[in-house]
């Protein structure tokens, strides 16, 4: 198939299994954004695709061709670091073209292949420019340069906007985006920023100790998190969780966490077969609602964000945290009452972790 | 505050005084002649300055030698110019090679290696001496100008590739695995992306090299023979071994000749010297 493909890709240190048995498709022209916390794997999945680490076991195929033992530039791939790793004695243009004079193309063809993606990227008044006159954001751009005009069928950028500030940010964003639009190429992209991973891929892979923890769609990771760690870990504020049980209260569903009942309302039918079975309930902050039937609960902290304010609740003997529109005002040791919206949340097994319902 | 100031340009001046004194000594003697000498202060300015001290020292006195040449420095500058060049070519070269690889290649035994070019480092000149002399010996090479350029080389690649290995590997990975992604070997990531960054610390171990080489007496006097005596060896030649009267101006303007070059490259360099040594990190 064309993008790429690992299969029971392994990677050890000295006898230390760091990743075992990675299976991944990569459709071609996919975003794929590979998100997890800092030590997950997802940095060495990436290198292991490029070429630059070796894998223990298993096999990469990119474009259905097997590189596992083929060096970095004999697989088709280009790669935008997030140092940006511009070489530093060379002028931009030189930057850009290096790859190409290695491959031993031909002057006039790598000059006017610069000056496309020059072009391209607006970056053409820098091109005589040495790196360290560069702002941050000008540099990144240099290196998505670098990588465009070779041309590979693959892009991997490992955390390519970590360096930069969060207004150039949002800016990268939004134009990866549309760079991903307009050329169509396969992206492979490392990130511990969930919003990066939200905003730009097609496809999210979570991982975890050197495992997948879920691939799908960015909406179903956040809307159908696979179990508890990607649960926390996509999404901000972080998702609420309280460790009970599902029990029967007259024709209602409550949650009885041992130190009060919750109410739910919108349960979805599946739910009773998991009444009494001891689990985790996970509700993000929009899915608790403020509401005159349900539990009591006291304000702790109102955290206003601008267009919406994070409240602080303390409920049933734990803290959970429940989004309100900016117009209501939350005194600190005041007394509201608040509900969970079944429909939109998460069942966990308590002991495995896995999700047991999701919306 | 402005008392500190007085304090510290006052102590710096008597350093300065300290260690230009024997410097001012040295200039204003070989500029005066014999008599002026025994009859006067060594701290007293030359009354009547003139060069011939210097032109002695330089083209010798061909009235009291015997034999080929007239005992001048000209003959052994030439020869120190034919061992440093080359020696300094080649240790810098290998230097900036090996600490290349040992810094950004992953090599089995890279850091086992490193440690025994650092002990190397440590191990004092003589007692390597003998081992050294029966090597050249075997290599045929002994008391020539080659051989006296190999020693060199062995004694400072371990230094310039301790230099170049410290600087390469404050280099970014991430600088390496862009330029291996580009298409770049082992060869052309060293020309064409590290070499280009190292430039200060090139200039450094230039200049550093060049004043060991320079100056090295213990393995001139050992290895060159005579057809490779250098400098430093020819000075000591001719300041310990006259007859009659002792030329202090002659002696001192020989000295002064044989200090000439160090002293000129590290003052064309100076400011490149700083810049090598203040060069810790790459910026990206």
């Amino acid at each position: 198939m064309n993008g790429v493909e690992l299969r029971n890709v392994t990677k050890a240190y000295a006898g230390l299994t760091v990743m075992e048995d990675i299976n991944l498709e990569i459709a071609d022209g996919d975003f794929l954004v590979l998100l997890g916390p800092s030590g997950c794997g997802k940095s060495t999945l990436l290198n292991m695709i490029a070429g630059l680490e070796p894998t223990t076991d298993g096999s990469i195929h990119i474009n259905g061709r097997d590189v596992t033992s083929l060096e970095p530039d004999e697989r088709d791939i280009a790669m935008v670091f997030q140092s940006y790793a511009l070489y530093p004695t060379m002028s931009v243009r030189r930057n850009i073209g290096f790859g190409l004079k290695m491959r031993g193309m031909l002057r006039d063809e790598i000059d006017k292949r610069v000056a496309e993606v020059g072009d391209l990227l607006q970056i053409t008044p820098l091109l005589d420019r040495k790196p360290s006159q560069l702002s941050g954001g000008q540099q990144q751009r240099v290196a998505i340069g670098r990588a465009l005009v070779r041309e590979p069928s693959v892009f991997l950028f490992d955390e390519p906007l970590s360096n930069l500030d969060a207004k150039l940010r949002a800016d990268m964003r939004i134009e990866l985006k549309r760079l991903h639009e307009r050329l169509g190429r396969t992206i492979v992209y490392v990130t511990h920023d969930q919003i990066e991973a939200m905003t730009l891929a097609t496809k999210v892979v979570v991982l975890d100790k050197g495992g997948i923890q879920q691939v799908d769609t960015p909406e179903n990771v956040y809307r159908r998190p696979a179990n508890r760690f990607v649960a926390s870990f996509v999404g901000a504020p972080t998702m609420n969780f309280l460790d009970g049980k599902l029990s029967q209260n007259g024709d209602d569903i409550v949650f009885d966490s041992g130190a009060g009942c919750l109410p739910l309302v919108n349960v979805p039918a599946e739910a009773r077969d998991l009444i009494g079975r001891p689990m985790t309930l996970g509700a993000r902050p929009e899915h608790m609602l403020f509401d005159e039937t349900g539990i009591s609960s006291r304000v702790l902290l109102a955290e206003p964000t601008g267009p919406d304010q994070y409240v602080r609740l303390a409920v049933a003997g734990s803290e959970l945290t429940a989004r309100s529109g900016p117009e209501q005002i939350f005194r600190s040791g005041s007394d509201t009452r608040i509900l969970i919206d079944g429909a939109r949340m998460t069942l966990f097994d308590s002991q495995s972790g896995q999700a047991l319902l999701t919306a | 505050m402005r008392y500190n100031r007085l304090a510290l340009y006052g102590l710096l001046c008597v350093a300065a005084i300290m260690i230009l004194s024997p410097v001012f000594i040295m200039i204003s003697t070989s500029l005066k002649s014999m008599d002026e000498i025994r009859n006067g202060s060594i701290f007293t300015l030359p009354v009547d300055p003139g060069f011939a001290a210097w032109s002695k020292a330089w083209f010798g006195d061909c009235a009291k030698t015997l034999g080929e040449g007239c005992g001048g420095l000209s003959s052994s500058f030439m020869t120190s110019v034919k061992v440093v060049i080359p020696a300094l070519i080649l240790s810098v070269g290998l230097g900036a090679i090996t600490g290349y690889a040992l810094a950004a290649w992953k090599m089995k035994g890279a850091n086992v290696m490193f440690a025994a070019l650092l002990v190397g480092m440590f191990i004092p000149p003589q007692v390597t001496l003998y081992p050294l002399i029966i090597m050249i010996r075997e290599l045929g090479i002994f008391g020539t100008i080659p051989g006296l350029i190999l020693v060199h080389v062995i004694w400072g690649v371990a230094f310039t590739t301790m230099m170049f290995r410290n600087f390469f590997k404050t280099v970014p990975q991430d600088l390496l695995k862009a330029a291996r992604i580009d298409g770049a070997g082992f060869w052309r990531l060293f020309w064409h992306v590290m070499l280009p960054i190292s430039l200060p610390i090139l200039g450094v171990a230039m200049i550093l090299q060049f004043t060991y080489i320079w100056n090295d007496f213990l393995l001139g006097l050992t290895f060159g023979g005579r057809a490779g005596q250098p400098m430093t060896v020819a000075l000591n030649n001719l300041v310990g071994s006259q007859f009659g009267e002792k030329e202090y101006n002659v002696d001192m303007a020989a000295t002064m000749l044989t200090a000439l070059p160090t002293l000129a490259v590290y003052l064309l360099s100076g400011r490149l010297f700083v810049r090598g040594i203040a060069a810790g990190a790459v910026k990206g």
